[in-house]
C-alpha cells in the first residue's frame, strides 16, 4: 500500500517507523530537512520537504496514486487543508487527519465529503484522556483497552505476592472462578512473551495480559494481585487540552484538583470546569503539593507537555506520599526507564494514536488495532467475513485454525438478536461469518499472516 | 447639564402623564362620586405645566446622553410623584395633608404600595381607582429603567444584564434602545395585566377590583381597593393563587419574558441560575412558613400552605399584600418575611429590594473567601450561568451592598431621631427602601401613625430603594455636575 504521510512529528514519525516495517511505501512530508533526514537515515522511507499542503509538495511525493493519506502535521488548518486538496485535485481514497481543536470538532458534520473531507479524524488529546480515564476504573490496571465498543477490556496487571492465583497454574484459575469467563492472551516475564497454556505457572512479576468483559475485570484482577480501594482524589498537573478534558471526564466522579502555571489558562479553566478545583502554580512546588494534602492523594498526574517536567513532578509526588503516579511521557527512550520503578504507570500517547490510526491502514475489516509493549506487541479486533469456502476462519473451531506463531484469540464478540454477546475463546467455538474476533499477536511481525487469514478468498462476491 | 433637553423630555412626559388623568374622570362620572372636578383640576395643571416645558424647546434636536440617565431617572420619579399627589390633594375625600398626597402618590410609582389612608373601603371610586392606576404606570417606569437604564449606567453590578438586552448597545445615546426594549417590555407587561385582570373577575372579584387588583398585582405594588388588602378575599383559594402565580410572574426578569415572547419558548428560564436560586428560595422560605404556621396551630395545614406560600410570595416579590394581619403571627414570621422582603426577586422585574442576583453574588463571593482559605493558590471565579463575572461587577455588588446597608442604618436612625419606636423605625425604613409596602410595630397596617417628618425621610427611602441608590447619590456628588 502507498501511504502518504504528512508531519514527521512524534506521531508521524513513529507512524511511519511502525507502518514501514509492513512491506508499505511509506512518503513522510515536512518542513524540517534535519528531522526527515534523521528519518530516512534509520528507516526505509522516501522523504520530500516543503510545506505539507502545497499541491506541488503533495504531488513530489507522489499523492496521486496514493492509498492513505494521513496528515498529522502540528495545525490543524494545514491537516485539512491537506484533506481537502487531496481529494478535489487527486481523489485520494481514505484521508486520516488530527485535528486538536475541540471547537472543530464539536461539529461533526463539518468533516465530510461536502465540507472538509476527511474519512477518519485522530485526536490524541481524546484518544489520550479516555485512555486515563479508563484506567481510573480499574485501579492496579497498568493498561486498559477497549473492544467492541468497550464490552470487551484487554487488561494488563502485575502479578503480585499475595494475589491467590500467583504461584498457581492458570487453569487453577477455571476452578476458583466458576463464574466468571476469561482468557490470558499472554504472559511477559522479565520483558520476555510465554504463549500461556493450561499449566504455565504465574510468578510474581508477571505482567498479565488477560481478556474479560468489562463487569468481570474487577474479580479477575482480584486473582492476580491484592484488590485496591477505588480512586478518589485525583491531582492533575497541567491544564492543557488533556487535563482540560480529563478533568471534564473525571469530575463529577471524582473530587479533583488541578495545577497549572499560567494564570491565564487558570481562569480559563475555571470557567469551563465546574466541579474541579484549580490551582495556580508549579506542580514541582513542594509547598503547593503539601498544602493540597499531597498525602491522601490516590492519583497524581502528571500531563504537561513537557516530559522531564513530568518526571520530575511524578517522583516527587511519589516521594510526598501519593498513592498512585500516572506520567505523560512523549519520549520513547524515558517509558522503558521509568516505568515500574517510582513512577506507577508510564502513559505514551504515541502508542495510543498510533494504534487507532493502524486499524484504518490496515488490510482486512480492522475494527480496533491496539499497539502494546512499545509496539513489539499488537491486539487487533478483525471481523471475520466469508463462509466455510471463502474464508480460512469461518466454520472452524478456534483449535483448528492456523494461527501463526505468537498469537492467540481471546474472545470472539457475536452480534444475535438479543444483543451482543461475548464468547471467551475456548478450543471449541466455532467461528461464525460476521464474528468480532480479537486477536493479541506477541510478535507484531505476524500481523500480515493475521490480515492474510481474515481476507476473503476469491469467489466470495 | 443641557437642561434644555432635559427639559423637552419632561414636558413631553408630563403632557403624557396628563393623559393618565382621564380613566380616573371616567371612573368618577361612572360611579358619580363627585371627585372629577379634583382630577380635572390635577389634569389641567399637569397638562398646562408639560406644555410650558415642552413648547419652548419642542423643535429642539438633541440626543440624550448616557450621563444625562441619571437626572432623567432620578427626576422621573421626583417629578411625576409631585404631580401624581395632586388628585390627593386637591380632593376633598381624603383628607390628605401635602405630606401624606407625596406620600401616597410616591409609594404608588414606586410600587412600595405602603398607604397612609384608612378606611378604603368607603373611599370614592375614582380615587381608589387612581391609586391602583398609578401602581401599574410605575410598573412600567420600574422595569424600562431597571431593563434598559440601569444596565447602561452600570448601577450596582447590573451591567451583569448589559449583553443579556437585546438592541445596540456600544451606542451611548439613550433613545435607540430605550425605544425598542420599552416597547416589547410594555407589550408583555400590559399582557400579563390583562390575563391577570381576567383571571380575577373569573375567580369572583367585580370588575372595578379585578381591574384594580391586576394593576397593583403585576406592579408588585401592593395597593388594594380594600383595608383588608387580599385578606378580603381570602376565603376565595382561586384569587389568591392566582396572586401568587401573576405575583411571582412579575418577579422574574422581564428580560426571560422577552426572550419567551420572541423566541417561543421557555426552556430558557430554568437555565437562568438566577431564577433557579429565586424558585428554590421561594419554595424552601414556602415550606418553612407553612410548617412554621401549621405547627404552632395558626391554621389548618391546607390554610397553613395557603397563607405561608401567600405571604413569602407577596414579600419576597415586594407586593406587600396581605392575606393575613401577619404582623401578629409570632415575631419569627414576620421577621423571616421582612428580611425575604430586603433580599427582593429576580433583577429587571417590578420587585425591590437588593434582588436575588446581588444576593447570589454575595454569597458566592463569601463561600470563595472560604475555599481560598482552605486553598491558597486555587483560582475560584464566581460564575453566573456558567459565565466568569468580572471583578468589576462583584466590587459593583459589594458597594452597592455596603451602601444599601449604611442608608438602612442611616435613615433608621433619623427615623428613631423623629420620635419613632425602634421597631417601627426599622420596619418602615426596611421596607420602604426595598419598596416592600407592610412594615411592623405602629406601622403594621398603614402608616397613619407616623409622623410627618419621618414620612419625608420614608418617601426619602422609597425613592432610594426605587433608584438603586446610586442613582440618586451620584447626583449629590460635585463631580458629577462638573463639566
Amino acid at each position: 500500500m502507498k501511504i502518504v504521510i504528512l508531519g514527521a512529528g512524534q506521531v508521524g514519525g513513529s507512524l511511519a517507523e511502525a507502518l514501514a516495517s509492513e512491506r508499505n511505501d511509506i512518503v513522510l512530508v515536512d518542513s524540517d530537512e534535519k528531522t526527515l533526514r534523521e528519518l530516512r537515515d534509520r528507516i526505509d522511507i522516501f522523504v520530500v520537504i516543503g510545506h505539507a499542503s502545497h499541491p506541488d509538495v503533495l504531488m513530489e511525493a507522489g499523492i496521486e496514486d496514493a492509498d492513505i493519506l494521513v496528515a498529522v502535521t502540528n495545525n490543524d488548518e494545514t491537516n485539512m487543508a491537506a484533506c481537502q486538496i487531496a481529494h478535489s485535485l487527486f481523489r485520494v481514497p481514505t484521508k486520516i487527519a488530527r485535528v486538536r481543536a475541540s471547537s472543530y470538532l464539536q461539529y461533526p458534520e463539518l468533516f465530510d465529503n461536502q465540507a472538509i473531507p476527511i474519512d477518519v479524524l485522530i485526536s490524541p488529546e481524546q484518544l489520550v484522556s479516555e485512555y486515563i480515564a479508563r484506567l481510573m476504573e480499574h485501579p492496579g490496571a497498568l493498561q486498559v483497552l477497549d473492544f467492541a465498543d468497550g464490552r470487551v477490556q484487554l487488561v494488563t496487571v502485575l502479578a503480585v505476592q499475595g494475589g491467590p492465583l500467583v504461584g498457581h497454574q492458570l487453569r487453577y484459575l477455571r476452578e476458583h472462578m466458576p463464574k466468571v469467563d476469561t482468557r490470558v492472551a499472554a504472559i511477559y516475564r522479565r520483558n520476555r512473551p510465554i504463549i500461556p497454556q493450561g499449566d504455565t505457572v504465574i510468578e510474581a512479576g508477571d505482567e498479565v495480559f488477560f481478556i474479560a468483559a468489562r463487569a468481570d475485570i474487577r474479580a479477575v484482577m482480584s486473582e492476580l494481585r491484592r484488590l485496591e480501594h477505588g480512586y478518589k482524589r485525583v491531582i492533575i498537573a497541567g491544564g492543557g487540552n488533556i487535563g482540560l478534558r480529563l478533568a471534564n471526564k473525571l469530575e463529577n466522579r471524582y473530587s479533583v484538583k488541578i495545577i497549572e502555571r499560567s494564570h491565564e489558562r487558570c481562569v480559563f479553566l475555571s470557567e469551563e470546569l465546574s466541579h474541579t478545583i484549580v490551582l495556580h502554580g508549579s506542580a514541582s512546588d513542594q509547598e503547593l503539593l503539601l498544602e493540597e494534602n499531597i498525602e491522601d492523594t490516590d492519583v497524581f498526574l502528571a500531563l504537561t507537555n513537557d516530559d522531564e517536567a513530568n518526571i520530575m513532578s511524578s517522583l516527587l509526588a511519589k516521594r510526598l506520599g501519593a498513592r498512585k503516579v500516572m506520567t505523560l511521557i512523549n519520549n520513547r527512550a524515558y517509558v522503558d526507564l521509568v516505568q515500574g520503578g517510582e513512577i506507577d504507570i508510564a502513559i505514551s500517547p504515541q502508542q495510543n494514536t498510533i494504534g487507532s490510526l493502524l486499524t484504518h491502514v490496515r488490510r482486512g475489516d480492522m475494527v480496533n488495532v491496539h499497539s502494546l509493549r512499545r509496539g513489539a506487541a499488537e491486539a487487533i479486533e478483525v471481523v471475520a467475513h466469508g463462509d466455510e469456502r471463502t474464508s480460512k476462519v469461518v466454520g472452524k473451531k478456534i483449535e483448528d485454525i492456523d494461527l501463526p506463531e505468537g498469537a492467540s484469540i481471546g474472545a470472539i464478540v457475536r452480534e444475535t438478536e438479543n444483543g451482543s454477546e461475548v464468547l471467551m475463546a475456548h478450543d471449541d467455538v466455532v467461528v461464525q461469518s460476521d464474528d468480532h474476533v480479537i486477536v493479541f499477536l506477541v510478535d507484531r511481525r505476524q500481523t500480515r499472516h493475521v490480515e492474510q487469514l481474515f481476507q476473503v478468498g476469491f469467489g466470495f462476491f | 447639564m443641557r437642561i434644555a433637553v432635559i427639559a423637552r423630555v419632561f414636558g413631553i412626559l408630563l403632557t403624557v402623564f396628563s393623559l393618565t388623568l382621564l380613566p380616573p374622570i371616567a371612573v368618577s362620572l361612572w360611579y358619580d362620586d363627585d371627585t372629577h372636578s379634583a382630577f380635572v383640576a390635577a389634569f389641567a395643571i399637569t397638562l398646562i405645566t408639560g406644555l410650558f416645558m415642552w413648547l419652548p424647546v419642542h423643535d429642539l434636536r438633541q440626543d440624550l446622553r448616557t450621563r444625562d440617565g441619571f437626572v432623567v431617572t432620578s427626576l422621573f420619579w421626583l417629578i411625576l410623584g409631585s404631580f401624581g399627589a395632586l388628585p390627593f390633594i386637591i380632593s376633598p375625600q381624603p383628607d390628605l395633608s401635602i405630606t401624606d398626597s407625596i406620600f401616597e402618590s410616591i409609594s404608588g410609582l414606586t410600587t412600595t404600595g405602603a398607604t397612609v389612608i384608612t378606611g378604603l373601603d368607603s373611599l370614592p371610586p375614582a380615587i381608589l381607582y387612581y391609586r391602583q392606576q398609578l401602581q401599574w404606570f410605575g410598573g412600567i417606569g420600574v422595569i424600562v429603567i431597571a431593563l434598559a437604564i440601569l444596565p447602561m449606567l452600570g448601577i450596582g453590578g447590573m451591567q451583569l444584564y448589559k449583553a443579556e438586552i437585546p438592541g445596540p448597545v456600544k451606542d451611548t445615546k439613550l433613545t435607540p434602545r430605550i425605544a425598542e426594549t420599552a416597547r416589547a417590555l410594555i407589550v408583555i407587561y400590559v399582557i400579563l395585566t390583562i390575563l391577570c385582570g381576567i383571571g380575577y373577575w373569573w375567580a369572583g372579584m367585580t370588575v372595578f377590583d379585578a381591574v384594580g387588583h391586576a394593576f397593583s398585582t403585576v406592579a408588585n405594588g401592593g395597593f388594594s381597593t380594600h383595608d383588608a388588602s387580599m385578606g378580603f378575599y381570602a376565603h376565595n383559594r382561586a384569587i389568591m393563587v392566582i396572586c401568587i402565580l401573576f405575583m411571582f410572574t412579575a418577579a422574574i426578569n422581564f428580560g426571560l419574558h422577552f426572550y419567551a415572547f420572541r423566541n417561543k419558548t421557555i426552556k430558557h428560564y430554568w437555565r437562568d441560575s438566577e431564577f433557579r436560586f429565586y424558585v428554590m428560595l421561594i419554595l424552601g422560605a414556602g415550606l418553612l412558613i407553612s410548617c412554621y404556621l401549621w405547627i404552632l396551630n395558626i391554621f389548618s395545614p391546607g390554610n397553613s400552605l395557603l397563607h405561608g406560600f401567600f405571604q413569602v410570595v407577596s414579600i419576597s416579590t415586594t407586593a406587600g399584600f396581605a392575606s393575613e394581619n401577619f404582623s401578629a403571627w409570632p415575631v419569627f414570621l414576620p421577621y423571616a418575611l421582612l428580611l425575604l422582603g430586603i433580599l427582593g426577586a429576580c433583577a429587571g422585574s417590578t420587585s425591590g429590594g437588593i434582588k436575588v442576583v446581588r444576593g447570589m453574588l454575595i454569597l458566592k463571593s463569601g463561600l470563595r473567601e472560604l475555599n481560598r482559605l482552605v486553598h491558597a493558590n486555587a483560582v475560584i471565579p464566581i460564575k453566573i450561568n456558567r459565565k466568569i463575572v468580572p471583578n468589576r461587577i462583584t466590587d459593583a455588588v459589594w458597594g452597592f451592598f455596603a451602601v444599601y446597608v449604611l442608608s438602612f442604618f442611616i435613615l433608621s436612625i433619623i427615623v428613631i431621631a423623629t420620635g419613632e419606636d425602634f421597631v417601627t423605625a426599622v420596619t418602615t425604613v426596611a421596607s420602604c427602601l426595598s419598596n416592600i409596602g407592610p412594615a411592623l410595630g405602629d406601622a403594621a397596617s398603614h402608616y397613619g401613625a407616623v409622623n410627618e417628618v419621618a414620612k419625608w425621610f420614608l418617601i426619602l427611602a422609597m425613592l432610594m430603594g426605587r433608584l438603586e441608590i446610586f442613582t440618586l447619590l451620584v447626583l449629590l456628588t460635585p463631580a458629577f455636575w462638573r463639566h
